[in-house]
């Protein structure tokens, strides 16, 4: 499977990463390049595999259903590029 | 056991077309805390307040789960006879969106924790066994709501509120069983009914608590599937019945004028009362769902599900039953009784003042139904909020029941106990409405009464049996209504009988 | 009597102890160490204050006869990986300027609480994502080491943990923390002659560390030598109920169990590892390494590990499917850079902000974990590979019948100049053939300056053991510690 410049233009419009023609020119042949050598995953015959899902075998713990967090909205806002009466803002979004 | 409603049909100018439903339900579950944070689920803080800095998806904050949400998952899944996956696991929803932190979703696509159940819906509340149907459940998974986007407040930003955001959902994906909109909606109404009563989401539609994905797509009657839309987060019964006209209508009319149906996201608007594109959703169609490496998979021991089983309350198909078998309640009443949890509640509060249920429980049925919802329905009160308690409405029945007020003085005995708060034995003592059963004092008014109306009397012997309530009537009226009803009729039944 | 700048932890807390020095003047040592260092560009942030107020607590306890925290006095440098608070972080990456975090990560929390300092935020491969600190959105770290042809060429200090590589191979800092996904502790440890550990998964808390690849996602320790390592990993570990894939574990202590006398293990060596084009030196040194380990009383058996070849495609398909999802965040909305072009919608807004913000390395990993997780992709690129990470796992399962420990090398060459492989991806992968297995299978590894090259660049030798084995990782590291005596350390010529 490889890839040619409208898949590349798709995974970087997926990816939210603007790109340029030229850098989709250049992109092409790069990614190209490494999902050819990824590839040779295909020769391993796993058909009798499991795939991993955790690497140490461990259990999920699960907490209590107690307010421990929040309130916190200093914190939660004091980074934000622009905020407005406690909240984020962004361009105007229409739906 | 085929049902009226099966014959839904949308008349095209080709002909007839049926609709086909499924509904993805999204409903919150009832915790103080979010799914994978501990900031509160309370609704209506102050914005961004109930956020942790995992819900604000910071640099290396990491998710924990939260152990009711899959209790309650878990619990909701028995009650609709599911399967219950002992493994599951948390999958990543990825797509960009500003009411979306992390850039994901942490929901359950591949291993999701409830598989295959299904629910008995009626379409008929006056006999509902007449007009059952099974709706398949396809699963139930577990996932984290978003935040809120608002519009209006600025003229060129949005505002974001994470409250919201990371709030435990359940997804619960119905087959495509429904065929009507009425069908969709006893469904629904079923489903939070179920829910409410097994308290794993309070059922608030008006809060966000309930809200249905609707899965429409049209077809000629037996023919195969056509092509479905998803129309998302429809927050009430009506509109869920509007989508689902206005839908299939639509796809109707696309179809004949030789259109094609797409695959889409729409949205409802209310206002407008109809469904359109949400074209800025599209592109994000591809979701890249993975295995959250965050979190490991969850796994239940077999002890665990015995203990949600035995957890759970008696439920609504199995109460109404239990109402019409053992107590002998009409059909109608044991639906009406078992369809809201703290209605069922209520009433056997109610029993439980007594050793012989079976006794009151159809009077009590009746007085429910009757007296109880329409003095709610006229104060706009939920059954929870009643100013009269089971125990004051069992002894009310009690002294109709015994004899010693009239059903008639009870309905103003109960409207003194709706405005006091009084108990129904001291309002009919303070205002002196004890029922006389006393034959003598009885018979010297019928005395009085026929002394009166001697031509009456003489008709009624002459066999004009008509007037038999007349002479009720007056013996009533001029005992103020007091007079034990069956009493009166005994004695004037003999003393008309006797020959003058 | 060694000057301070020249001691690790254990030097500095015995000087300490014995009243040699005092927590200050430690601090006040390295600190001037900082600011003389700027021309290596490993420090992005200095922290002085915090390295001031964490020798005064110390020597005040001490003052106070109380007992002292393991790392009581010891001025530590800090990847910029780990979220500190009120300290910008930034990962390396544009996309995170002027971000300051309101919170301290538990691997920083947990050392300040054993009473460590920290000198300053250091300078890394963006996200984590490179081998020879090269991608930093902030310059190339520079090694403090030189070849010793004559020439000055700068050379790369290794990655993605380049900056503490840095600082403690030119005694500009006596320990740093580092973060290992595929190997960004132990390459870079190799590259400068310094000791670097990887404990088990889910020994450290991720909780506050800047995510790359949660699955693979480790802290540990760089500093001048074993015991040093130990003692501070000791530090830096232990359950946290906030990262549900940490160890609910008592943390051992693994500075008091060292022991180099290997007596009873047995050490295996993968014939897999005996790659192509390797060069003779890191042969000859592997050589040397199996010999040492027989020294120390270890019985050397060959072992396989043959889906070995598969390790780095696996993770270059796992890490970056990972990482294109874990930097979703980053998005111009709730903290770091935003661009907003004029008219620009919410959309536009996140791809101006990621084509701004992220370096090219980064971008093209998010889009190779995008593209390998799409619709049509997912089961042949992330599926098979998360079956082939199994299979990996597998035959380590299977070398531990047979053996205890594995020894390989570190890294298939010595620290190259930069420049050198930045413009092909595939060779700088390549970097990470010998520590990416290990990772893939979560176990701990250590690596130990064992050697010079020709060239007079330091060079490692890995050992690999069980999960929750450090203690032997650690025994055997020492093992080979003792007897390879290795000194070397750069001129300081910055
Ligand atoms: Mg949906
Ligand atoms: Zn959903």
């Amino acid at each position: 499977m490889s890839v040619d410049k409208e898949t590349v233009k798709k995974i970087a419009s997926l990816s939210r990463i603007a790109v340029t023609e030229a850098e989709t020119d250049a992109l092409v042949p790069e990614l190209n390049n490494i999902l050819g050598w990824v590839e040779q995953l295909g020769e391993v015959d796993c058909s009798k595999v499991e795939p991993m899902t955790a690497v140490i075998p461990n259990k999920l713990r699960l907490r209590d259903d107690v307010v421990s967090d929040g309130n916190v909205r200093d914190k939660v806002l004091a980074n934000a590029p622009v905020a407005d009466h406690g909240f984020f803002a962004v361009p105007k979004v229409i739906e | 056991m085929s049902m009226t409603e099966s014959t839904y049909r949308i008349q095209g100018g080709t002909g007839e077309w049926e609709v086909v439903i499924g509904l993805e339900v999204h409903a919150q579950i009832t915790t103080n805390a979010k799914l994978f944070s501990g900031a509160s689920t309370e609704f209506g803080a102050e914005p961004n307040t109930q956020v942790s800095l995992v819900d604000a998806a910071m640099p290396g904050m990491l998710p924990v789960l939260n152990k009711e949400c899959v209790r309650q998952a878990v619990r909701t899944g028995l009650a609709i006879n599911a399967q219950i996956n002992k493994y599951s696991r948390f999958d990543r929803k990825n797509y960009f969106y500003a009411d979306l932190p992390q850039g994901y979703q942490i929901s359950q696509l591949y291993h999701p924790i409830v598989g295959e159940g299904k629910i008995e819906i009626s379409l008929d509340e006056k006999d509902p066994d007449a007009h059952g149907k099974t709706i398949g459940v396809e699963r139930i998974h577990i996932e984290q709501d978003a935040g809120k986007l608002m519009h209006d407040q600025h003229p060129t930003m949005s505002y974001v509120d994470l409250n919201r955001c990371g709030v435990a959902l359940m997804e619960i994906v119905s087959m495509p069983d429904m065929t009507s909109p009425k069908e969709a909606a006893a469904y629904v109404r079923k489903l939070r009914s179920i829910l409410r009563y097994v308290g794993s989401c309070d059922g608030n539609m008006e809060q966000g608590s309930m809200r249905a994905d609707v899965n429409v797509s049209v077809r000629k009657p037996g023919g195969k599937l056509g092509t479905r839309t998803e129309t998302k987060n429809v927050n009430s019964m009506r509109f869920i019945q509007q989508v689902i006209e206005y839908e299939a209508q639509r796809q109707v009319d696309v179809i004949e004028s030789g259109g094609e149906i797409v695959q889409e996201t729409r949205l409802f608007d209310p206002d407008k009362n109809e469904t359109r594109s949400m074209r800025s959703k599209e592109d994000a169609h591809d979701y890249r769902y993975f295995p959250d490496p965050d979190l490991l998979p969850l796994e239940l021991e077999d002890d665990y599900i015995f203990d949600c089983k035995a957890s759970l309350p008696e439920l609504p198909d199995e109460k109404r039953a239990r109402y019409k078998n053992v107590l002998g309640l009409s059909a109608y009443n044991a639906a009406v009784l078992t369809a809201e949890h703290e209605t069922a509640i209520w009433f056997e509060e109610l029993l439980e003042t007594t050793e012989e249920p079976e006794k009151i429980a159809s009077s009590a049925a009746n007085w429910l139904t009757s007296e109880l919802f329409g003095a709610l329905n006229r104060m706009g009160l939920s059954i929870e909020k009643s100013p009269v308690s089971p125990q004051q409405a069992a002894e009310l029945l009690g002294l109709i029941a015994d004899g010693t007020i009239s059903g008639k003085i009870a309905k103003q005995v109960f409207e003194i106990m709706l405005e006091t708060g009084d108990g129904a034995a001291k309002i009919v003592e303070e205002k002196g409405l004890k029922q006389e059963s006393d034959t003598g004092a009885i018979e010297k008014v019928i005395a009085d009464v026929m002394a009166a109306n001697e031509d009456k009397v003489a008709q009624y012997r002459g066999g004009k049996d008509k007037l038999f309530g007349f002479f009720v009537g007056q013996t009533m009226k001029a005992m103020q209504g007091k007079a034990n009803p069956q009493v009166v009729n005994e004695l004037l039944k003999k003393t008309l009988g006797e020959a003058g | 009597m060694a000057e301070i700048f020249e001691l690790g932890i254990a030097g500095i807390r015995s000087g300490i102890a014995s009243g040699d020095f005092t927590a200050k003047e430690v601090a006040e040592t390295f600190i001037a160490r900082v600011s003389a260092a700027k021309s290596l560009n490993a420090v992005l942030v200095e922290t002085p204050d915090h390295a001031l107020a964490a020798a005064e607590a110390t020597d005040k306890a001490k003052a106070a006869g109380k007992t002292l925290g393991k790392m009581a006095g010891v001025p530590i440098g800090m990847k910029d990986l780990f979220c500190t608070e009120g300290v910008a972080t930034t990962a390396g990456s544009l996309i995170l300027e002027g971000f300051t975090p309101q919170y301290e990560s538990t691997v920083s929390s947990n050392l300040f609480k054993a009473g460590a300092g920290m000198l300053g935020k250091l300078n890394m491969d963006q996200f984590a994502m490179g081998s020879s600190n090269e991608t930093s959105a902030f310059g190339n770290v520079i090694s403090p080491w030189r070849r010793n042809d004559g020439g000055n060429t700068d050379l790369a200090p290794g990655g993605s943990s380049g900056g503490s590589a840095a600082v403690v191979s030119g005694r500009i800092c006596p320990a740093a923390t580092g973060t290992d996904t595929g190997g960004s502790i132990r390459q870079p440890a190799a590259f400068v002659g310094i000791t670097g550990f990887k404990p088990t998964y889910g020994r450290c808390s991720r909780w506050g560390t800047i995510a790359f690849a949660s699955s693979l996602d480790q802290a540990g320790p760089m500093a001048h030598d074993v015991r040093d390592c130990a003692i501070m990993l000791e530090s830096m570990a232990g359950f946290d109920p906030k990262d549900s894939t940490s160890l609910e574990l008592p943390v051992p202590e693994w500075e008091a169990g060292l022991k180099s006398d290997l007596a009873g293990k047995r050490i295996g060596i993968p014939k897999e590892y005996r790659v192509d084009n390797m060069p003779p030196e890191i042969d000859a040194l592997w050589q040397k390494g199996i010999e040492w380990l027989k020294d120390a009383g270890a019985k050397i058996v060959e072992v396989s590990l043959p889906h070995t070849k598969y390790a780095l495609p696996a993770y270059y398909i796992i890490a970056p499917a990972e990482a294109s999802s874990n930097l979703a965040r980053y998005d111009g909305v709730r903290y770091g850079m935003r661009d907003l072009p004029d008219g620009a919608g919410l959309q536009d807004m996140y791809a101006a902000t990621r084509e701004a913000g992220f370096g090219p390395e980064v971008k093209r990993r998010i889009m190779i974990g995008t593209y390998v997780l799409s619709a049509g992709y997912y089961d042949a690129y992330y599926t098979q590979a998360q079956k082939v990470r199994t299979l990996i796992s597998q035959d380590f399962d299977k070398a531990w019948e047979s053996c205890d420990l594995l020894l390989t090398p570190t890294a298939p060459s010595a620290a190259f100049g930069l420049g050198e492989k930045s413009d092909d991806p595939l060779a700088m992968y390549l970097n990470d053939v010998f520590t990416v297995p290990s990772s893939l299978a979560g176990l701990p590894a250590i690596s130990v300056p064992a050697g010079l090259d020709g060239q007079g660049l330091p060079l490692g030798l890995q050992i690999i053991g069980k999960a929750l084995d450090e203690q032997s990782v650690f025994n055997a590291g020492l093992a080979l510690e003792e007897r390879a005596g290795f000194v070397a350390k750069p001129e300081q010529w910055w």
